[in-house]
């Protein structure tokens, strides 16, 4: 197994914003909107390198979404980002008519999503983005883990004709990915084999997995942590193969316990072959204020967390 | 290029159409559709440079969207004439397994649409993306959008107004069936608009009216007046006055008919007050 190591502190924001950069000299068809927030965004760089293809709508999300679902029309590939909450609860009508059940292919880009925005507190700490946009029909929902892998992410959805939800954050956080490895939309990663119980994970929660593995791994605990990125469509296979393995299952996410990675997990269990799993996400709550490291903490988002539901879901099987 | 009879023996047929789709269905929206058969007449077959047969990116042509989508049976019929699609087809609006749904939309592939509406006030965004679309693939042609006049209730709308003006989308002609009604009853009662025409020219746009919307020969007019007035650095707006139900007396001067289907009595007596000039489907 690859020995998945901290190569350094990275904004997943920034991997998108990498992404664009890219994008922008590779593909002339995309083109970006934001509802002033390009710093926070990061995508400075695709601004001053292709401002015509550039669209600032000013503090106006259901504006960008029904411009980015026209701009489709004539073959452009939009990339309309704004913070998470915007960029989903305030506009989910937007989305649902204009982009997902008009089949337009939009890519909503969205920063600051969980809780690990941090200080400006639950105003803009949406923990139900992943459940409102996987229950569109259509609608490709990623939430890659690093810095890396939000770059392959970005430029993997520009190639995937329909509308895509990527959620990534705020708070540099290790980035451990190789930075060539290929994105595949719906597929799986493994990151670390075990036998004795699955962690699945996704976002900002992989890494915290793989400390929870390393740690468990020192108590006589064999744990595989597979990366979800992308929750719907969901890698079903990789998910049963491994818990038809192990016979367990703990699932991470920085979201609600409600409408996340982990229900969709559950349903698949359920409907093939049902097993003791353990929640690692918010449970039904707001967030506040605070750091980031200190919200993971205090809302149980963290590879302490994992591991003690790992103990939690052993004693299930 | 129709003559004027042409373009008003069309509207008759159209509106023909529309009071058979609602009746057969007993649900639908005729009173707005009958209030805009002229425009619609007008756009597809005199003002419109269109293209033969439908592609969505609709390079290389005009397009247009309906963003008060309720409006469905005089978009479904004008269509359907047009050639988009086979007429007859217009025997399936609002069943099951049609691509003539309630409210207009591209999931089930009906050429000729190219966005969902009926969730009010998305409709001028989406076509301030594609008047944009246009401008970075150097397609002069042009996008017509038209819009509720209760609709502007909707918040979205003014944020594409702004947007519009202050980013000099001048390939854009929105137009607002100013028919004074919405479901509840009149607009002015429900919650006041006002002058319409003045608020998009405070916000930058290029206003102007046509007196009565369903005056084939005005509204030919003002829609050409309008495409003169593109690409002059302003978004064009026409406040168009129509009277809800035109064309069928008992439907007219009151909102009662924005969502309700004629009984066998009454479709009898409103198509014999539309005789029919094209033949029905």
């Amino acid at each position: 197994m690859t020995k998945y190591t901290d190569q350094g502190k990275q904004d997943t924001r920034s991997g998108y914003g990498a992404g664009m950069t890219e994008l922008g000299r590779t593909n002339p068809n995309v083109v970006a909107l934001c509802a002033d927030l390009v710093g926070s965004l990061k995508i400075e760089t695709f601004i001053e390198e292709n401002p015509e293809r550039f669209f600032q709508v000013g503090i106006a999300e259901a504006n960008m979404m029904g411009m980015a679902a026209g701009l489709t029309i004539g073959g452009k590939i939009p990339f309309a980002s704004t913070f998470a909450n915007f960029a989903t609860g305030r506009v989910y009508d937007q989305i649902r008519q204009s982009i997902a059940y008009s089949d337009k292919n939009v890519k909503i880009c969205a920063s600051h999503s969980g809780l690990t925005l941090g200080e400006d507190g639950a105003t803009h700490q949406i923990l139900e983005d992943i459940g409102l946009m996987k229950m569109l029909p259509g609608m490709t929902v990623i939430n890659p883990c690093d810095f890396n892998q939000t770059k392959a992410a970005t430029i993997a959805i520009a190639e995937h004709h329909g509308p895509v939800y990527l959620r990534f954050g705020r708070p540099k956080v290790a980035n451990f990915t190789p930075v060539d490895q290929k994105f595949e939309i719906g597929k799986a990663l493994m990151l670390n084999e075990g036998t004795d119980v699955t962690i699945i994970a996704t976002g900002h929660l992989v890494w915290q997995a793989l400390l929870a593995a390393e740690s468990l791994e020192n108590q006589g605990i064999s744990a595989e942590v597979i990366n979800i990125h992308t929750i719907k469509p969901l890698d079903d296979k990789a998910i049963l193969d491994s818990v038809k393995k192990t016979g367990c299952v703990v699932t991470a996410e920085e979201h609600n316990y409600l409408g996340g990675l982990g229900e969709s997990v559950a349903r698949v269990l359920a409907s093939n072959h049902p097993a003791p799993q353990e929640f690692v996400a918010t449970q039904d709550t707001f967030g506040e204020s605070g750091t980031p490291e200190q919200l993971m903490e205090k809302y149980g988002l963290n590879n302490k967390a994992i591991e003690a539901a790992v103990l939690k879901v052993l004693k299930r099987k | 290029m129709p003559n004027t009879q042409e373009l008003q023996d069309l509207v008759v047929q159209v509106r023909r159409d529309i009071l058979r789709m609602v009746h057969k269905v007993n649900s639908g929206h005729p009173g707005g559709s009958l209030g805009c058969t002229e425009f619609f007449v007008a756009l597809y077959n005199e003002v419109m440079e269109l293209k033969d047969g439908f592609d969505m990116d609709g390079i290389g042509e005009d397009v247009f969207f309906l963003s008060n989508g309720h409006i469905s049976p005089v978009f479904y019929s004008v269509l359907a004439r047009r050639g988009y699609f086979p007429i007859e087809e217009l025997n399936t609006f609002r069943l099951i397994d049609s691509r003539l749904q309630g409210h207009p939309t591209t999931h089930e592939g009906l050429p000729g649409v190219r966005v969902a509406s009926g969730s009010l006030g998305q409709g001028m965004s989406v076509a301030i993306g594609a008047a944009l679309a246009k401008k970075l693939n150097g397609d002069d042609h042009l996008v017509f959008s038209l819009h509720g006049d209760g609709e502007l209730q909707e918040g979205q709308n003014w944020e594409a107004i702004m947007y519009a003006a202050g980013n000099k989308v001048d390939n854009l002609i929105s137009t607002v069936d100013r028919n004074g009604q919405q479901i509840d009853g009149a607009t002015e009662d429900v919650l006041p608009i006002g002058d319409v025409a003045e608020k998009f020219r405070v916000f930058g746009w290029d206003v102007l009216e046509i007196e009565n919307g369903n005056d084939i020969e005005q509204v030919l007019a003002g829609l050409k007046e309008a495409k003169s007035r593109t690409g002059k650095g302003k978004p064009v707006c026409i406040v168009m006055t129509t009277e809800m139900g035109n064309g069928v007396d008992f439907m007219m001067h009151t909102h009662a008919w924005h969502g309700k289907a004629p009984s066998d009595e009454q479709l009898a007596n409103a198509l014999e007050q539309n005789p029919e000039t094209l033949g029905d489907y």
